[in-house]
This record gives structure tokens, C-alpha cells and sequence, in this order.
């Protein structure tokens, strides 16, 4: 029921897979729709402050997220030999990006030595900062990463639906109940 | 070796005599950053929020005998605002103010000096900033002169003046009270 099986996904890999896309799905309209906000909008402070808190305890659900996949088997992937190996790719793929993307923003906003608060509850200090330009490097990585990472997430769905109605096997149930 | 040395004495010319013709020239001390373009706006209206650009050079003329002939000439490099506000910075760089990917310089070219006699003058010129060059006044004062511990010899200005955004196409809302920005040039000239 919590573990992951040879063929199922437990409950714990099922809610933390959901969490995490669900954090991203929103963090990324967040992060779009807040950088366009007037100086006078309610939200100019608070949006970036939700980003950022948010941001953090993602970081901190994926730590948890791949202690918990390299302490669990994995589900076997169904498909052609070619398509396990993708998805295998894909599937590094999103962490990496994911993480990237994370430390990025982390980056822009400790680069003048200021810590991160996270929902007031605690802060994250800045470990590196004062790289020439770094806000800005940052910046540019953290936008280009946020839409690559947009772009694998939509191509993982589109493998997962096609896999659901196409190929009709069970990797997109196995994802949404713990038990068939 | 021969000709080594003609061409080096007709180097040690060419840079002797500008030097000579030309004795009141001075090099904004940039390198040992006794200058400073400063600026201020108000937030909200309620307080004073200063920052500064890092990276300028400049060279100015005076003569003491011809105070109105006097000439000054500033590039700034726009990325280097500095707010001491790493996100504030990047936003200042961004689309909505300097765009410093398309506007990277900004530069003031004096057109005329009118010295008033008692250290102060007003100092017009060109002011290009945000890709619109506007005519500018700038008040200046004459803070000192003379010879430095070290063998040169130095001339130190301040000048103040004040910008609409919106006349740089700076349009961004920050608030009714947060419309002009004063600008603060403090430059130590070492004679060349």
C-alpha cells in the first residue's frame, strides 16, 4: 500500500508524484503572472514571496521525493525497448531540470547575500552570492529552464495518455491508484 | 635600430604634445573611484531610496582662465545601477526601466558652461538615457583643486539635476510621488 511493488506504485510515490506536478503546474502560471504585476498591485509582494516559500518546500518534497525512489523498486516500465529508454531519459530529464531550475531561483534572489523566508516560518541564508551579474544570469537560466521543464512535462503527459489510450497498458493507472 | 628610435621619438611627440596644447584636460578618477553618479527617487513619497551606477568614465576640460569653455563628456553603463537590491537591480535592468540589453550605455555631452563666478556654474548638455537624448541643466559646484600627495594634480565637481522618467520613455508605474529622479555627479578630475 505505501511501498512501491515490482509492477505498482505505493501511495507515498503517488501523492509525492502528484504534489510535485501539481507545485509545478502552479509555481510556473505563478511565476509568469506575477512578473508582469504593477507596482501598486496587492499582490507585487506577496506573489513573489508565495513563489518563493513555495519553491523552497518543493525542493525540500523532491530531497524526500529521491530518498524515497532510491529506497523503493521501481515499477516496471511497459513499452517497446525504445520507448523504456526514453522514458527513462525523460524521467532524468525532469529531475535535473527540476532541480536546476530551483537552485536557479534560489540564486537570483540570495544574490545580494539576502536569505530566502519561507511562509515566515524560517529562512534559507544565501550561501552564494556576489557573482558578477548573478541576479541577472540567474534570472535568464531560471526563465529558460521553467519553460523547458513546461515543454517535458507536457511531452511526459502526452507519453502517459498515449500510453492510456493508445497502447491501453496500465502505467497511467498504476500512477493514480496504489492498488489495480 | 635606427628607425626604432625615430619612431620612438615620434611617439614620446605624439603623446608629449596634446599634453602640452592642451594643459586643463582631466580624466575622471573612475580607476580609484573618486566618482560617483548617484541617484534618488522617492518610494511611495514616503522616504528617499538612493542607488548609484558602478561602472562610468569620463573626461572633462577646464581652464581656469576660460571657465566657460570648459567641456565634459560621461558614458555609463547602464547594467551596473546598483540599489544595493539584487531583485530590485534586475528589475531596474529589465523592460520596464533601463532595458540594458538594448540601451546598454547611457552618456552626457556638455554643449555650453556658464560659470556664475562664486564656484558654482550650470553646466548644460545632452543626456541620452533609455535611447532618447534630451537637452539637460545641470548645477555645479567647484568643491576644489590642487596638487594631490602622489604628483598629480586634481579638480573635483558636484552636480545636480533633476529627470522626468517619462521624458526617457520610462514609463513604469511606481506611484504620483515617485515621477522624478535627482541625480547626483560627484567626479574628481586628474590632470593629464
Amino acid at each position: 500500500m505505501w511501498r512501491n511493488t515490482e509492477h505498482h506504485y505505493g501511495l507515498i510515490s503517488i501523492s509525492l508524484h502528484w504534489l510535485v506536478a501539481l507545485t509545478v503546474i502552479g509555481l510556473f502560471a505563478l511565476g509568469l503572472w506575477m512578473v508582469e504585476l504593477g507596482y501598486y498591485d496587492p499582490w507585487y509582494r506577496r506573489a513573489p514571496d508565495l513563489h518563493k516559500s513555495i519553491g523552497i518546500l518543493l525542493f525540500l518534497t523532491m530531497l524526500l521525493r529521491l530518498v524515497w525512489r532510491t529506497s523503493n523498486p521501481q515499477p516496471l516500465s511497459e513499452g517497446t525497448p525504445l520507448e523504456k529508454k526514453l522514458a527513462h531519459k525523460v524521467h532524468g530529464l525532469l529531475y535535473l531540470l527540476l532541480f536546476s531550475l530551483m537552485i536557479s531561483g534560489y540564486l537570483i534572489s540570495t544574490a545580494d547575500g539576502r536569505a530566502i523566508d519561507v511562509f515566515n516560518l524560517f529562512s534559507v541564508p544565501a550561501i552564494i552570492s556576489g557573482l558578477e551579474n548573478q541576479e541577472d544570469i540567474a534570472g535568464l537560466v531560471h526563465q529558460i529552464l521553467g519553460y523547458s521543464l513546461i515543454a517535458l512535462v507536457v511531452l511526459h503527459a502526452l507519453a502517459a495518455l498515449k500510453h492510456h489510450f493508445i497502447d491501453r497498458d496500465q502505467t497511467l493507472k498504476r500512477m493514480l491508484k496504489p492498488t489495480h | 635600430m635606427k628607425s626604432r628610435l625615430i619612431i620612438s621619438i615620434a611617439l614620446s611627440l605624439a603623446i608629449a604634445i596634446p599634453s602640452l596644447v592642451s594643459a586643463a584636460d582631466y580624466v575622471i578618477d573612475t580607476k580609484g573611484a573618486h566618482a560617483f553618479i548617484q541617484f534618488r527617487i522617492k518610494h511611495l513619497g514616503y522616504s528617499w531610496l538612493s542607488g548609484r551606477f558602478n561602472n562610468f568614465d569620463g573626461t572633462f576640460s577646464y581652464d581656469e582662465a576660460k571657465p566657460n569653455a570648459s567641456k565634459v563628456e560621461v558614458n555609463i553603463k547602464t547594467a551596473s545601477i546598483d540599489s544595493n537590491h539584487a531583485e530590485r537591480d534586475k528589475h531596474l535592468r529589465g523592460k520596464d526601466f533601463l532595458n540594458v540589453d538594448k540601451f546598454p550605455e547611457a552618456s552626457f555631452v556638455s554643449t555650453g558652461y556658464k560659470d556664475n563666478g562664486d564656484n558654482t556654474a550650470t553646466l548644460s548638455g545632452k543626456l541620452t538615457l533609455h535611447g532618447v537624448t534630451r537637452p539637460v541643466d545641470i548645477a555645479i559646484t567647484q568643491i576644489g583643486h590642487g596638487p594631490d600627495p602622489w604628483g598629480g594634480y586634481r579638480r573635483g565637481f558636484e552636480g545636480t539635476t533633476t529627470l522626468k522618467l517619462a521624458d526617457y520613455n520610462i514609463d513604469y508605474d511606481l506611484g504620483p510621488a515617485s515621477r522624478e529622479v535627482e541625480l547626483t555627479l560627484s567626479v574628481e578630475g586628474i590632470r593629464q
